[in-house]
């Protein structure tokens, strides 16, 4: 095989990975703050998709304008559905009863909206014909899709933009106080029900922002949430549950995976590359290439 | 509830199974019961290892697609009845559990959960890379019973109801069980549990097998009486645990009335919807599961039954009463041989050095004290000496074998029993069958198991509240169930994590007394405390740790006069002001 096209393939794996590092910080952000694994994220990105459609088809919007335009309204959804659902459910005090009660109740979330969106937008698959989907940069003798690139740099930006977020504005800091010590963040006046829903709130805006990257190049339709928050489960858990540098990484690493998989195996087994992939993480390092080993007792 | 309830209760569902299969006329009920039947077959099967064992599996399916598969499969390629199939279907499903678990089970809590999320997706793609995108079951005409293939409707839900009686009597079994005794321990405390003797990860990969072999038996049933056509998203698709997650979170976990509890509401009510309403709104199914799930886990966590279900009754309650001192004070014997040595002990956590170079002996007989101020390593020691920590450097012999590498139950089981700083109790176990968890680490039978835990109560005076839950105890009912659980392990040596933290001045009197009545058993006592004064009484010996290094060592008198002892507790200007001779405030 020549070394061009393995380079093609790596290309192509990194461009696709880095819409999948998005998506993934976004369920790294709400495990790492609220300790709820998500498991409504995919539906959440799918819909996110469908509004970047509906933004192009009615509005005219471009899909990279469109996946932008819907961090605002989704990040007011999260809101609504942590105060409305996520904030009453408790496991009674006991930490592990309440990650269960979470994930099963975002699993209820999710048949919700993924059924209902089946019910009213029909399972009809859609596309957004954007101009340059099917257009590719050449550089040397790798071609670049151009939707993907677009998609890739957007999605960059973004990641780097919550890094800088977190890591620099007051919220932020608030946000991962709330996340290390819920206890002693609240003596200091931070209200962590209060941050576990903003955290939501930009955990669904950021995924359905990558939804909305997406769908520059994927076909939309209800049933693609299952497909996508499985990816995400990895990519998180491989770079560690909570953490998102490890999410970003993680989200890449899948990407690569994916398309390197097509060297060894057809493409329908594509994904079965990546959960072998998942499966060898748990089992030699559990807490992720950025995680840390919890100790025990 | 009592033995027999319990199998009359099963005999009960049989009963009304049977009549409602002959009362129902209509095709269209008989298929709602058939159903009903394998959902809460299916149901009672992930009770097994996420109910009982509490590890929650998100690719149960996995084993209902494969006993459908493996049956069907054989019937087309190689002609064999699925009588005979469906027990290929569920070996392979137990092999696949097996192979599965081996690896899965080192993960914990939410880890495990998603991993097994991967593994029905992996056979989903499989199938369909394999050309089994749909495979038909053969029709044969001229055998249809030895095939399956019946025209009375009803046929299936008697298939059906046998198979769930029969999965009700496995789950009663195991309830009743060693197994169930420590599956629940597991759910409750796993590191409890293995300190306590429990081999954590075998009776995991027992449950798993058990709930694997039911599961995929209804995955077969399931194909011949609704499916016909077997496809991958048809048996290993999300909605087959959808069901199984929503019958038994909305009837109750952890019980075997559950999973028949929510079959028999959700099943019947989602077919209806399925039927009126499935044309106009497809997946209207998915929503009604989705909403069910939701509202479930907001209002009423616990499930149906166990909402329903009246607490026991409060047993009269009796405080313990601390026994006069001439019946529980024996003489110290003379020490005897050495029973554990410990030389060379380092530990490090990240940018901490817990442990560093520590040795000493214990022998037989004595009590000893490890004191030391906060952070000195004292627990960390114990969690070496009893298997939850393996060292970085050093040896731990007992009674001269190496037992370093060790597993905490393995530990447990050669006689070295222990505590922990937190009391580390079985919440929705009563005392008695927390004790009994204890009991059960010499491989008791549970009638056995029950008369020893008794016993261990009635040692601690605590044999009055042996059927209440532990959250009706104070801080010292708790601290002397917990040393009642430990002994019930039959312990030559007991690990005591700061027996007497939190507890009031008759309290602490209570607690010496049992420990001194404890070696006077003819059981070796180590004591973890932090404050010198109680330890000074009550133990022959004391270990002094500081940030990981064995300060001291010897007679109480001694160690309370040692100028490093006094300068970890009370610092070196203390020290220069008042010299050790004048170390009164460390001694009794």
């Amino acid at each position: 095989m020549a070394a061009s096209e393995l380079a093609q393939y790596v290309v192509t794996g990194l461009l696709v990975g880095g819409v999948y590092a998005l998506m993934s910080i976004g369920l790294a952000l709400i495990f790492g703050i609220m300790r709820v694994v998500n498991f409504a994220q995919g539906d959440f990105m799918m819909l996110g998709m469908y509004l970047t459609f509906y933004y192009a088809v009615a509005l005219g919007i471009d899909p990279l304008l469109g996946a932008l335009l819907s961090i605002p309204p989704f990040f007011v959804l999260g809101l609504l559905v942590h105060r409305a659902f996520l904030a009453r459910v408790t496991g009674g005090g006991d930490p592990n009863r309440e990650m269960d009660a979470q994930l099963i109740l975002t699993l209820g979330l999710s048949l919700v909206i993924t059924n209902a969106t089946t019910m009213i937008l029909s399972p009809m698959p859609r596309s957004i014909n954007a101009p340059y989907a099917s257009k590719a940069f050449a550089v040397g003798p790798l071609l670049l899709n151009q939707a993907r690139t677009y998609s890739f740099a957007t999605a960059l930006l973004l990641a780097a933009a919550v890094y800088a977020f977190l890591t620099r504005t007051d919220l932020g800091k608030a946000l991962r106080a709330a996340a290390d010590d819920p206890e002693a963040a609240g003596y200091q006046g931070i209200n962590v029900r209060t941050m576990h829903g903003v955290a939501f709130g930009i955990g669904i805006a950021l995924v359905a922002a990558a939804g909305g990257l997406l769908a520059s190049y994927h076909p939309i339709e209800p049933n693609v949430a299952v497909n996508f928050i499985v990816l995400m489960f990895v990519a998180v858990v491989l770079g560690g549950l909570g953490s998102i540098p490890g999410a970003f990484v993680g989200g890449i690493v899948i990407g690569l995976v994916q398309s390197l998989t097509l060297l060894l195996l057809p493409l329908q087994l594509q994904n079965v590359g990546v959960f072998v992939a998942f499966l060898i993480v748990l089992y030699v390092r559990p807490q992720g290439l950025f995680g840390r080993r919890a100790r025990t007792v | 509830m009592t033995r027999d309830r319990g199998w009359l209760g099963i005999a009960g569902v049989v009963a009304i199974g049977l009549v409602l299969s002959l009362a129902l006329t209509e095709r269209y009920h008989h298929r709602i019961l058939t159903l009903v039947f394998l959902w809460a077959t299916m149901g009672l099967a992930w009770n097994i290892i996420s109910g009982y064992a509490g590890q929650i599996s998100f690719g149960h399916q996995a084993f209902f697609g494969i006993g459908a598969y493996v049956t069907v499969l054989l019937a087309a390629k190689l002609h064999l009845t699925p009588w005979l199939g469906m027990l290929g279907g569920a070996g392979v499903a137990v092999l696949a559990a097996l192979l599965i678990g081996t690896p899965t089970f080192r993960l914990a809590g939410i880890y495990f959960g998603l991993a097994t999320l991967a593994y029905p997706l992996i056979f989903r793609i499989l199938m369909d890379f394999l050309g089994y995108q749909e495979v038909a079951i053969p029709m044969v005409r001229d055998h249809p019973v030895l095939f399956m293939q019946f025209e009375e409707p009803r046929t299936f839900d008697l298939l059906a109801l046998a198979l769930l009686a029969a999965t009700l009597v496995l789950s009663r079994l195991i309830e009743t069980s060693r197994l169930g005794y420590s599956l629940r321990a597991i759910k409750e405390n796993e590191q409890a549990a293995e300190a306590m003797g429990v081999d954590a990860f075998r009776c995991k990969m027992a449950a798993y097998v058990l709930s694997a072999a039911p599961a995929a038996l209804a995955g077969a049933i399931y194909a011949h009486a609704i499916l016909f056509v077997v496809t991958p998203d048809g048996v290993f698709g999300v909605i087959a645990i959808v069901q199984t997650l929503t019958v038994c979170l909305v009837g109750g976990v952890g019980t075997l009335w559950g999973p028949v509890i929510g079959a028999a509401i959700m099943i019947p009510i989602s077919e209806i919807l399925d039927a009126t309403a499935g044309d106009r709104f497809p997946g209207i199914q998915g929503v009604v599961y989705g909403a069910t799930l939701m509202a479930i886990m907001m209002w009423a966590p616990e499930g149906l039954f166990w909402r329903l279900r009246r607490r026991p009754a409060s047993v009269a309650r009796a405080t313990p009463v601390v026994p006069t001192a001439a019946t529980a004070e024996a003489p110290a014997a003379a020490p005897g041989p050495v029973q554990l040595e410990v030389r060379g002990i380092s530990k490090a956590f990240i940018g901490l050095q817990a442990l560093a170079d520590v040795s000493f002996e214990v022998r037989e007989g004595e009590i000893l004290g490890i004191i030391g101020p906060n952070g000195a390593g004292k627990t960390t020691l114990f969690n070496v000496l009893n298997g939850f920590l393996l060292p970085d450097r050093g040896e731990v012999r007992w009674l001269g074998q190496p037992i370093t590498a060790l597993r905490p139950h393995l530990v447990c089981r050669r006689g070295i029993g222990r505590t922990f700083q937190v009391v580390r109790f079985f919440p929705h176990l009563t005392v008695l069958e927390n004790v009994m968890v204890g009991a059960f680490a010499h491989g008791d039978a549970p009638g056995a198991a029950r008369e020893r835990a008794r016993d261990a109560l009635g040692r601690v005076s605590l044999a009055g509240q042996a059927d209440t839950l532990p959250a009706g105890l104070t801080t010292l009912e708790l601290r002397l169930m917990e040393l009642a659980r430990c002994l019930a392990t039959s312990p030559r040596l007991v690990l005591l994590d700061e027996p007497l933290a939190g507890l009031s001045s008759d309290g602490v009197e209570m607690m010496a007394v049992m420990i001194r009545r404890t070696r006077a058993a003819g059981v070796t006592v180590v004591i973890i405390e932090h404050t010198i004064q109680a330890l000074v009484k009550l133990a022959d010996r004391l270990v002094v740790l500081d940030h990981g290094r064995r300060l001291a060592e010897g007679a109480p008198g001694d160690v309370t006069r040692n100028p490093a002892v006094i300068e970890a507790y009370l610092g070196k200007r203390w020290l220069a002001r008042h010299g050790p001779d004048h170390a009164a405030t460390l001694r009794p």
